[in-house]
């Protein structure tokens, strides 16, 4: 019998459960992270010689993240653990991952994809501006280097790690000039039923904004970005937006921090031909699994951020369910009731993320009314206005066009921060749903390959 | 159902050669049909290396290909828009441990020199002061100043839309189905039914050209190949040849060119399998490291940087390399250019050239035995 083996892309919280459930079944996972630790995004490690507290590195989640840890550290020796490895494609059956200059393929019978998720942004003008963050990018100089982005800083943007990363900088002293939200306050009242299904989260939520009140940071929702002010030179020097009456403020800050929530990073189900369908109330292209986390293609199945933003506590739901899932299919079984009460978890997450949507939507209007000098692709530096002429002088009907003669997505970044808007800027033209622009297709290396790569045939 | 389109001539094949023929046919006043299953150009002269080079073509081409080469050089100002020709020499070297290739490039620099491609052979300390970036195996090199590359993904929709604003009519989303010669003119029906006539049909369908051809009877054997490409991030702009391996091992055949904007466009090695009926080709991991292994020895420079993204394309290949081009013996009316075989982007605007010019004007000084479409036997 050919051994079985299993691959866990991801060693976040989805990737870590995963391959926890598969060691409890006997199997030997390789469990492949390009980071240098585990723990994934939330829960990510600090760099040694650090020596912050778990309550001063994660807070409210200090315990979920010690668990974590724990288990990894418990499961270590039983798993063949990857570090600082990029897996770049799937090809016939295969994994294709990146070490130290070094390829290699290796086979899988199941290939577990954990890799959560980046956060979404919206094209402002002024947005290529040093000095402007993604919310992620401003979380992880925090957490892993115990550094503020400013000395001045605005968080603008909507959604919970809005609110999250603004507090957790507060916490660490650094100094918060507003935190700016696109979505109106009236949305959240609407949302609030689907959000009760987790009252802690909600209430988690209301605390994050106590302590933003407290620190007499200015609160401002229902606005719209203007711009990002500054100069080539020195940076950001301010922002301009209106306010939810309609005002036009302005405020200085040399740093500005940005996120519309979150989008999943799908590369590798996209390489491995994974079917795709558009979710209307996220407005993203998401790939089509069953309620345990099989995607469409043999032997792919996805968990966690990665596959739909569920969050960081369902992430360890549904790393478990993907990998009880491949297990069966592999001729394991399981057990059903742990397996039904995974899924009645993840259902609660489910609704809870659709109060999310709905109290935070991505701000869709303003993505495609961005104004024409606008930068949509920081990349490829190309703006909205080469965007929109490859529409009404080029004739493109859909994003994958649209790139091919702009490059808008064709860059370093291979569209995961430009592709939301830039979907949104072509259906606008068109005066079409968004969904009518398609989705920019992943082609490899899931994130840039050195030339000097050197097969390992080993 | 709507009443057919009517046209003097009908062009099965939205591709650089169905592009180019359609504004080409337009110059000659009469009008054109172009019938795409997709979009124009997002097949093999979508998805090409972008290489528009002359030599290593076998010298019979050379005419076709110096017509071509003409047109690029105007291109900008004949379609209105830019196509990124970059004309920054085009070369072709050899590696050290197949020195009789040098020879082969002399003998092929004196040939070409008589049709008009002036070639300059250059090795050792010449060669490596004027590219000190070539590896230590690279023995010759062949430079031809008077080519360089273009942008596959502007050109062919540049061509069908100064084709468009000529008066000719461009259907995407359009695949035919079926293709008929009923009384004087040809039938051709879409998957959706519906219809267009022409007396004139040119079949420029690349590696799906013998779907169509089937239907009037002729067989030919194409083989759909998709040559394996790369791409970097930008950096400086730097080298101005594009550059290629002369070799007969398919998998150390690599070449790769920079853009002006930086980044560094590589193609070669062993060509990927692709699935025509679903217009889909998957490049081999195991082809991107071989790519990699064999651009090492031509520019080791190229090691410090990263690819960001591969893809391929699929190229209708004829056993003996050489394109089908010119009229059918069988079919009166009927006109073919397709399977051209990895090399037909530099010849796209010289075919839609020649093949209007035949077509309006019954002849053309351009030598077109070599491509008869009869050449194969039945
Ligand atoms: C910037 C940012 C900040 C966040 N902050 C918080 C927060 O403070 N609180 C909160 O509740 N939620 C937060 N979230 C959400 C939270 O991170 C996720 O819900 C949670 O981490 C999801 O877990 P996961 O296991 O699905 O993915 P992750 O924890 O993101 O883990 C994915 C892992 O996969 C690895 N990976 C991905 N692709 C590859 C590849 N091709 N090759 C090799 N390795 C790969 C990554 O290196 C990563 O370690 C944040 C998300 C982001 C993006
Ligand atoms: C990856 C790659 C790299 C290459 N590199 C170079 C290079 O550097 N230099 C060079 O000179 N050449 C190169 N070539 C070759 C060159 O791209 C081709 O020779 C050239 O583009 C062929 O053009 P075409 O119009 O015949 O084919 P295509 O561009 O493939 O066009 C054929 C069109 O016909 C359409 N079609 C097919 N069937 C039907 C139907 N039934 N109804 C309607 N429409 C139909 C298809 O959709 C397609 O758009 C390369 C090719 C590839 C794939």
């Amino acid at each position: 019998m050919v051994e079985k083996r299993v691959i866990v892309v991801g060693a976040g919280p989805a990737g870590i459960r995963a391959a926890e459930t598969l060691v409890a079944a006997g199997i030997r996972p390789v469990l492949i992270d390009e980071g240098r630790r585990d723990g994934g995004q939330i829960y990510r490690r600090q760099p040694d010689g650090f020596t912050r507290s778990y309550e001063t590195l994660y807070g409210t989640e200090a315990a979920r993240a010690r668990a974590v840890h724990d288990t990894f550290e418990a499961i270590r020796d039983r798993i063949d653990y990857r570090a600082e490895t990029l897996a770049w494609n799937v090809s016939d059956g295969r994994l294709w991952t990146a070490r130290d200059g070094e390829a290699e393929a290796i086979p899988y019978s199941a290939l577990i994809v954990c890799s959560g998720a980046t956060d979404r942004l919206l094209p402002v003008p002024g947005w290529n501006r040093a000095g402007v963050f993604s919310l992620g990018g401003s979380q992880i100089a925090l957490k892993a280097q115990a550094c503020s982005i400013g000395s001045k800083v605005v968080f603008m943007g909507s959604g919970p790690l809005l609110y999250l990363v603004a507090a957790q900088y507060v916490k660490a002293g650094a100094n918060v000039a507003a935190v700016l939200d696109t979505s109106p306050f009236m949305k959240r009242v609407r949302a609030a039923p689907f959000m009760a299904v987790l009252p802690d989260l909600l209430f988690a939520g209301v605390g994050l904004m106590r302590t933003l009140k407290t620190a007499g940071v200015r609160i401002a929702t229902g606005i719209t970005p203007v711009s990002i002010e500054g100069s080539d030179d020195t940076g950001v020097s301010g922002i301009r937006y209106t306010d939810g009456s309609g005002r036009e403020q302005h405020m200085d800050c040399d740093a500005v921090a940005m996120g519309w929530h979150l989008r999943p990073e799908t590369q590798l189900a996209d390489i491995a031909r994974c079917d795709f369908a558009f979710d209307a109330p996220t407005r993203q292209w998401l790939p089509v699994t069953d309620d345990d986390g099989r995607a469409t293609s043999d032997g792919i199945y996805l968990a966690g951020d990665g596959a739909r933003v569920l969050g960081a506590r369902c992430a360890e739901v549904t790393g478990r369910l993907a990998a009880m899932a491949a297990l069966s299919d592999m001729g394991i079984a399981g057990d059903p009731a742990a397996r039904q009460s995974l899924l009645a978890e993840k259902a609660r997450y489910r609704r809870f993320a659709q109060g999310l949507a709905i109290a935070f939507p991505w701000p869709h209007e303003l993505a495609a009314n961005v104004p024409d000098d606008t930068v949509v692709c920081r990349c490829e530096a190309v703006t909205a206005g080469t965007l929109r002429e490859t529409v009404d002088i080029g004739g493109a009907t859909e994003t994958n066009r649209a790139k091919s003669f702009s490059r808008v997505g064709m860059g370093r970044c291979q569209g995961r921060y430009c592709g939301n808007a830039s979907a949104e800027i072509v259906a606008a033209m068109r005066r079409e749903p968004v969904e009518a622009a398609g989705r920019l297709r992943t082609q490899a290396p899931v994130k840039p390959l050195s030339i000097a790569t050197v097969r390992n045939e080993a | 159902m709507s009443a057919p389109v009517q046209s003097d001539v009908a062009i099965i094949g939205g591709g650089i050669m169905g592009a180019s023929a359609a504004f080409f046919l337009r110059r000659h006043g009469l009008s054109v049909t172009l019938l795409e299953t997709d979009k124009v150009g997002r097949q093999a002269s979508g998805t090409n290396f972008g290489n528009v080079r002359r030599q290593g073509r076998p010298i019979f081409q050379l005419p076709l290909a110096n017509r071509a080469s003409r047109i690029w050089r105007t291109a900008r100002e004949l379609l209105g828009s830019d196509v990124e020709y970059l004309q920054s020499g085009h070369m072709r070297v050899c590696f050290s441990d197949r020195p009789e290739n040098v020879g082969a490039m002399e003998d092929y620099a004196t040939k070409a020199r008589e049709e008009g491609l002036d070639l300059e052979i250059l090795t050792g300390n010449t060669l490596r002061a004027r590219f000190p970036w070539l590896g230590p195996e690279v023995l010759a090199g062949s430079h031809s100043a008077m080519d360089g590359h273009a942008n596959p993904r502007l050109a062919a929709p540049a061509f069908a839309r100064a084709a468009i604003a000529a008066g000719a009519q461009v259907f995407e989303d359009t695949r035919i189905t079926g293709a008929a010669k009923i009384g004087d003119d040809f039938e051709l029906e879409a998957d959706d039914g519906r219809l267009f006539r022409a007396p004139v049909l040119l079949v420029t369908a690349g590696a799906w050209a013998g779907k169509i051809a089937t239907q009037f009877g002729e067989d030919f054997a194409i083989t759909p190949r998709a040559p394996t490409m790369s791409v970097t991030e930008p950096v400086p702009y730097a080298i101005e040849p594009s550059l290629g391996v002369m070799t007969a091992l398919e998998v150390e055949t690599v070449y790769f060119r920079q853009v002006e904007r930086g980044n560094i466009v590589i193609g070669g090695s062993t060509r990927a399998p692709s699935y025509p009926d679903e217009y889909r080709s998957y490049v081999l991991p195991e082809s991107t490291m071989t790519q990699f292994e064999h651009i090492r020895r031509l520019a080791p420079v190229l090691a410090n940087l990263s690819i960001i993204r591969v893809w391929t394309g699929i190229e209708g290949y004829m056993d003996d390399s050489l394109p089908v081009m010119g009229p059918s013996s069988n079919v009166p009316g009927l006109y073919h250019a397709f399977g051209f075989s990895g090399a037909g982007f530099q010849l796209g605007p010289g075919v839609g050239e020649t093949m209007a010019e035949l077509i309006a004007t019954g002849a053309t000084d351009i030598p077109l035995a070599p491509y008869s479409p009869d050449r194969f036997g039945k």
